[in-house]
């Protein structure tokens, strides 16, 4: 049994890894959406191992079947510009930046790996019982501690709903700028020449 | 039984990855779904720590087990679910004013 819980933990973690993996470096934004799916998966396959049965659910059906579809519709609407041509200015900027953070992150690790490690095995973990991480409990909570935030998230969904029909409808008759006029917009904003810039 | 620090080196793992492609990728798409692979590391160790901690801790059932991992992990998720609402409606608008989804195309602001 354990041998099992074992591989099933190394399989999740692999494919998640490699989910994330092909999230960030795909050159096709519907292949980093299926790397996206693949990690989603094996996060919600991690949650059960974890007695996390809702969220687990919760997961599958917000991330996969909401989140996942957005991004695909997003994707297909824009067409081929979705992919956008690979270039090299700032490529060591950014490339700096980015092995720093990585750099950061390892440390992060290593120092978490360090505290596993050191000596003293790690204490048993707490035996839950049948309704731990179940609906009924998330029920319980929800409708008593957490009513607050519960509801708060409630309100939060409904303005993130009206925001995104407001933003992303437009204004009737609204074109598309040419790049000439995209140029004109900017040097109308930029400060005029006898203007001292802002600094 | 593997134990909870397994499962926090791997969410820092999938972090770590997540916030690679925040940094270097131009794509505003690709950058949205870094955000969430970021999310999604950040749940798992929230639920890892949950599991660790069963009887310490406020929001507990009837039972005296902590939940409060699990129900901070699902006000992320609510959380996320309107950020990539919000997210991609910024993005079409992007793409209606200047017609791509670069990030570094975005300066109508500059000067």
């Amino acid at each position: 049994m354990t041998g099992l819980g074992i591989t099933y933990f190394y399989a999740c973690a692999i494919l998640a890894v490699l989910g994330a993996l092909g999230v960030v470096f795909s050159k096709n934004p519907i292949r980093s959406a299926m790397g996206l799916l693949l990690l989603i998966l094996s996060v919600a396959g991690l949650f059960l191992s974890l007695h996390a049965q809702f969220l687990a659910a919760v997961q599958l059906i917000v991330y996969a079947g909401a989140v996942i579809i957005l991004f695909l519709f997003v994707i297909m609407l824009l067409g081929p510009t979705a992919v956008t041509s690979d270039d090299h200015t700032g490529l060591w900027v950014r490339a700096f930046g980015g092995s720093l953070f990585a750099l950061a992150g390892l440390a992060a690790i290593w120092a978490v790996y360090r505290a596993g490690a050191s000596g003293r095995p790690p204490a048993a973990l707490g035996v839950p019982d049948s309704a731990f991480g179940g609906i009924g409990a998330f029920g319980d909570i929800l409708f008593s501690d957490a009513l607050v935030p519960f509801e708060l998230s409630s309100a939060l969904l409904m303005v993130a709903v009206v925001g995104a029909v407001a933003v992303a409808r437009g204004r009737q008759g609204e074109r598309t700028l040419s790049r000439s006029e995209l140029e004109t917009t900017r040097a109308a904003l930029a400060p005029g020449p006898n203007e001292e810039p802002v600094r | 039984m593997i134990p909870v620090n397994h499962y926090i080196i791997l969410s820092s793992v999938i972090f770590v990855l997540g916030g690679l492609g925040f940094l270097i990728r131009r794509n505003v798409l690709v950058t949205l779904m870094s955000i969430d692979v970021m999310l999604n590391a950040v749940n798992l160790a929230l639920v890892a720590f949950n599991r660790g901690h069963l009887k310490s801790g406020p929001l507990q059932t009837y039972s005296g087990q902590s939940h409060t991992g699990q129900i901070f992990a699902f006000f992320v998720i609510a959380v996320e679910a309107a950020e990539v609402a919000v997210g991609l409606a910024i993005v079409l608008s992007l793409f209606r004013l200047t017609r791509t989804v670069r990030s570094d195309e975005a300066h109508l602001l500059r000067n």
